[in-house]
Formats: structure tokens, sequence, C-alpha cells
């Protein structure tokens, strides 16, 4: 405790010098906590409106569906397996018919994927309900904020959508917007057309036929729906789990030289005053305090910098984590412009397991940069320290 | 008063007799046979065609210009010459696939699927308007509607309507001139009956002893004021001896 107050009190005396390294080691702590944080935040976040819009508690995919090889979508539709039929039926799976088509608004073609989807479903939050009820002659579409933006359509809007039939022949009919939805995710939004999926059956010639069927989060998705697939939430947010690791290794490239800059301030600071109080170090020792101790109480004054950096980072970066936490960050761009799903607001996520493994890493780093210029006490001889000289 | 009702009479028929006699010389063929006049003068058992492409756009147009081998309808080899962005690119037609290759990527792409339907260097024709090669008599009931002057010429209205599933249109209908035996003008539609695309021939040569467009114009009817693409032959020759090595996946890098 003698070790532990005298430190303190050199490390407050030394002044300016200690501050410059605190708050340097305070700016580590905050930024690799709150980085850590702001990516942990995009990814719940995302796998969030993902589940929500998306995949709800799982899929379960066509034999010949392939979402990210587009030749195998042609071929991509059947009738439900009874099993799937049945939670389909009761309301805790919805079916979901996809082809490709051209549409034409203000007379401009844009390829566009047409998807069906029962107006009716609770399944995924997306507003379906409004496919309902319409009195007009044309097809009802439900489409995205996004794809509204790039198309340049608004409510009650009509143009023309071509595609071809489940046999290849073209056909074409005019198509009325009657809702456009604001949703975070661009899969759902960007390039496609929602429609009645009974209507999408009949302009394609394919009744009580989809592509896939998305399962309710609620519901226990089964495990040998017959001849289709089934696709747990794992199994579909696998390949944005991999994206979110490959960057969580370039950031911890970046933590490494938020450390690195922290602990050379460190060393820096603890070799000038190894030189410096090297008549204080002889004094000690000539008066009877063991070497090992001498280098206890550099090594602590050097590791108290990573204390003093925690309260200080707590201090200031509490409450902006806090703030970050609960209102999230705007962004100033939308990613889905760019084909990337990320929120709007970015919402940051603090596990408890942040907070200490980032104290822990920290404060080793700093003890053992205090530590190693600490060594050279040892080689010291009292007399020669107290004179002024060192080896 | 009599010799006046008379003279009426001769007269009218006088004119009307050249007429009738006009519509009874005047045989309305079948589609079959128009198809079959239509083949003569447009297939060949080889042709070796340079043309042009002017694709329309909204701001500005673009040349393509392209060097094709064909053999039959189910093999073609088209070779871009220009413009410098376009030059080299190549793509093999076999029976129902089509390959292209780019030599800024040195690679060879198969086009399947959606990508059929993507428009062939931004034009108002697709990939899959190029892959047709089915014989129309094979697959379209033909009716004769019966004549009508298109331009000033005399042309048969045929139309013909889908009598298998899988045909990209539905229904066509073709003015075809009954002199040069060539469709001047081609309507295509969807299955609702809304119409799709369209084509004409704005200029017509005789080569080789048989009428073929010179001038041909595509437009997607579906796009709101577009031009269109125009197809311009600048050179062909028709029975032509092709290697078969010409058609072969190799060719596409040489």
């Amino acid at each position: 405790m003698m070790l532990f107050k005298l430190a303190l009190r050199n490390l407050i005396g030394a002044g300016t010098r200690t501050w410059l390294n605190v708050f340097v080691t305070s700016i580590t702590f905050v930024l690799i906590i709150f980085m850590s944080g702001l990516y942990q935040g995009m990814f719940e976040s995302n796998k969030r409106i993902m589940i929500e819009t998306e995949i709800g508690g799982g899929e379960y995919w066509h034999p010949a569906y392939d979402p990210q090889d587009p030749f195998t979508l042609e071929a991509s539709h059947g009738l439900l397996p009874d099993a799937i039929a049945d939670q389909v039926t009761v309301g805790v799976a919805t079916p979901i018919l996809i082809t490709q088509g051209s549409i034409y608004p203000e007379g401009r073609l844009r390829p566009v994927l047409i998807k069906g989807i029962l107006p009716e479903q609770q399944v995924v939050a997306l507003p379906t309900s409004t496919l309902s009820g319409y009195a007009g002659e044309a097809v009802p579409v439900l489409i995205g904020a996004g794809m509204a933006k790039t198309t340049k359509l608004k409510v009650g809007d009509t143009f023309t959508v071509r595609w071809r039939d489940a046999h290849g022949t073209y056909d074409a009919d005019e198509v009325e917007v009657i809702s456009i939805m604001n949703v975070e995710n661009f899969q759902v939004d960007q390039g496609q057309i929602w429609v009645p999926l009974e209507r999408l059956q009949q302009m394609l010639d394919m009744p009580g036929e989809a592509t896939f069927v998305v399962a309710s989060q609620e519901t226990n998705l089964l495990a040998n729906p017959g001849s289709w697939r089934t696709m747990s939430v794992d199994a579909l947010t696998e390949d944005f789990r991999r994206i979110m690791l490959t960057g969580q290794a370039m950031m911890s490239m970046m933590y490494l030289i938020f450390l690195a800059l922290a602990a050379m301030g460190i060393f820096n600071s603890q070799v000038l005053s190894i030189f410096r109080r090297r008549k204080e170090i002889g004094t000690l020792m000539a008066l009877g305090m063991p070497r090992g101790r001498v280098i206890g109480l550099f090594t602590t004054e050097g590791g108290l910098h990573s204390l003093l950096a925690l309260v200080l980072a707590a201090l200031y970066g509490g409450p902006f984590m806090y703030w970050t936490a609960t209102n999230g960050i705007p962004l100033p761009f939308d990613y889905a412009e760019i084909g990337m799903l990320i929120s709007p607001r970015m919402v940051s996520v603090y596990p408890a397991g942040l907070f200490v493994s980032t104290t822990l890493l920290v404060t080793l780093i700093v003890t053992i940069v205090s530590y190693l210029p600490a060594r050279k006490i040892a080689k010291m001889k009292p007399t020669e320290a107290i004179t002024g000289r060192i080896n | 008063m009599n010799l006046l009702r008379r003279s009426v009479i001769i007269l009218m028929l006088s004119l009307i007799w050249p007429l009738a006699l006009s519509a009874q010389s005047e045989k309305v063929p079948t589609a079959s046979e128009l198809i079959a006049a239509m083949d003569a003068n447009l297939t060949a058992k080889t042709s070796i065609v340079t043309s042009r492409m002017v694709v329309h756009g909204r701001r500005a147009s673009r040349t393509i210009t392209s060097k094709s081998w064909v053999e039959g309808a189910e093999k073609a080899f088209t070779e871009y010459l220009a413009p410098p962005r376009e030059a080299g690119t190549k793509m093999l037609k076999l029976e129902d696939q089509l390959w292209t290759y780019s030599p800024q990527t040195d690679r060879i792409i198969q086009i399947s699927g959606h990508m059929l339907r993507q428009s062939l260097m931004g034009s108002d024709l697709s990939y899959q308007d190029m892959m047709e090669d089915q014989s129309l008599e094979d697959v379209y009931d033909g009716v004769v509607e019966g004549s009508e002057l298109l331009n000033g010429r005399d042309s048969w209205v045929m139309t013909l309507t889908a009598k298998k599933e899988g045909l990209a249109y539905h229904r066509r209908k073709a003015w075809i001139d009954k002199e040069w035996l060539l469709p001047m003008r081609e309507e295509l539609f969807a299955k609702s009956g809304k119409l799709l695309k369209s084509s004409y021939a704005e200029e017509v040569m005789q080569v080789e002893g048989r009428w073929y467009p010179k001038v041909w114009v595509f437009k997607d009817e579906l796009k709101r004021n577009s031009k269109g693409t125009e197809w311009i032959i600048d050179e062909i020759a028709f029975n032509q001896p092709i290697p078969e090595a010409q058609f072969a996946k190799a060719a596409l890098r040489k």
C-alpha cells in the first residue's frame, strides 16, 4: 500500500508529463471501446433488421433456389411441400414468389425483381396489408423508399411492367404504386416491386407456387420439410457475420496502432523518469529498499497511468458512449444506395465484456512498457546511482 | 334517257371491270407461302455480314460496327470492330447457348437466364431476340388478313399466333411487301395484347438476286421517346464457305 501511495504521489508530482500520458491512454481506451461498440451495434442492428423485415425465424428454399446465383431464379418455383403448406395455413410462415422483369417508369427501362407476397401476412415487418383492398384495374404494387427515390415514383403513379411467364412468353401490364414503405433493409427495397402473391401467380401461370417461404420468429423451423431446404437464421446471416469478422480484424490493426502510440508515450516517460531520478533510486536502495521494490515502485508508477486514464476516460467517454448507445449516430449518407445494409442511425452496443477486456488489455500493455525500462534499475549500484552515474 | 343510262352502265363497268379482274387474278397467299417466300429472301446456308448498329440514346447516339458469320439459324459468330471500347468483343451463338468474350477482362461469359433479357450493347434488342432460331411456321399459326398500303407500297398483312407454349412473343403482326416479299414492318405483342416491340425496314437492297433489308429499325415500344436502334447492312455475302473452326469457343479468344 505504501508503494502504491508513493507511486501515486510521484506520478501526480510529475505534472504535465503524467497528464499528457494519461490523456493519450484515455483516448485509446475511449476509441477502442467506442469503435468496438459501434461495430457491435452495427452488427446487432443489421441482424435485427434482417430478421424483422426479411428472414424472420428462418426460411425454406425451393431446391433450385440460390439467391447468390441469378441463373437459378427461372427454375426456382414450385408447390409447397405439405409440412410447409400447413405452417402457411396457420399463418406462421409466408410464401414468396420471385421472378425477374422490367419496369418502365416514365418510359425508362429498369430491370427489377417482382416479388409476390401474401398481403395479410404478419411474418415479416413489411406493410403488405396495403396491397389488399385495391379496387383499380392495374396491378397494385408496394415499393421501398429507396426504390421510389431512384425511380422517382410516388404513390398513385402507374407504369408498365414486363415479365415472362412460366413458359417463357413475354407479358406486360400496367401497375400502380399504392404504397411506399420505409424499411432500413435495402435487400427488400432496391430493385424490386412487391405485388399480391395470388396476382403474381396468375401473371406467371404458376398457381400455388413459391420460390421460398419465410417462417415466423415464433415458430420452430421444420428440420426436414420434404424436398425443400431449411435455412436457419444463422445460416442466412452467415455471410454477413463473416463480413463483420473481416472488418473486425482490420479494426484490430487500428487498435494496435492506438495502443502502440499510448505505450510509446509511457515507455518514453519511464525511460526519462529513471534517468532523471537515478539519485533518488540510489538513495532508496542505500536506505535499504530492495531492488525488487524499487522496480515495483517504478512499474506501479507506470501502470498507474492506465488507472488514471480509465478514470479520465470514464469522465468524458462515459456520457459520450451513453449517448451513442441510446440515441445513435445519424449517418450523413444512405448506404443502401451503394448496396450496403447499414442502418441510417448507428446505435452502439457496449457489452460488459468489452469494458473488461479493453481495461485488461490496456493495463497489461501499459504495465509491460512500464516494467521494461525499470529493469535497468536492477543493474544499478547504489553508490554510483547516488552520485548520478548510470550504466 | 335509255342511251344515257346505257352509257353510265358501260362507263361504270369499264371502271369496275379491271378492278374485278385484278381482284380475281390476285390470289391471296397462305401464311406458309408467305413465310416460305420471305425465308427464300432472308435465309441462306451461310451469310457473312458487315453491319453497323446505331443506338440512339437520350442524349447521344453510338455506332457499333461488327462482322458476323452465320450458318443456318443455329450458328452465329460476331466480332465487334468499332468503336474502340467495343472492338474485340466477340459473341458466339450455338443453338440455344450464347457466349461473349470481352478483351478487357479476357474472359468468356455465358449469357443465360435473365441476362438474355438484357439489352444488347444498350440497343432496343435483347440477347433473347438474337437467339430466336425456330421456324415461324413451326411455332405459329399464321393468318393472312388481307392487304394494306404501307408507305405507299402494297403489302400483305399477316398475323401469327403462338401455337405452343414457351415462345417469347405470343402474337406477331407483319406487313410483307407484295413485290419484294420482305417483312417491311413487324409488331411483337405480349400475351395481354400489349405492343412490346416493333421493327421496320427503312431501306431495301438487291443482293445476289434477292431482296434484302438494308436499314432495319428496331424499337422497344414500352420505352417512351425511344428513337429505336438502326441496323445498317454495309456488306453481305450469301452461301460462302465458313470453316467450322469459326464456330468453336476457342475462336472467341483469337
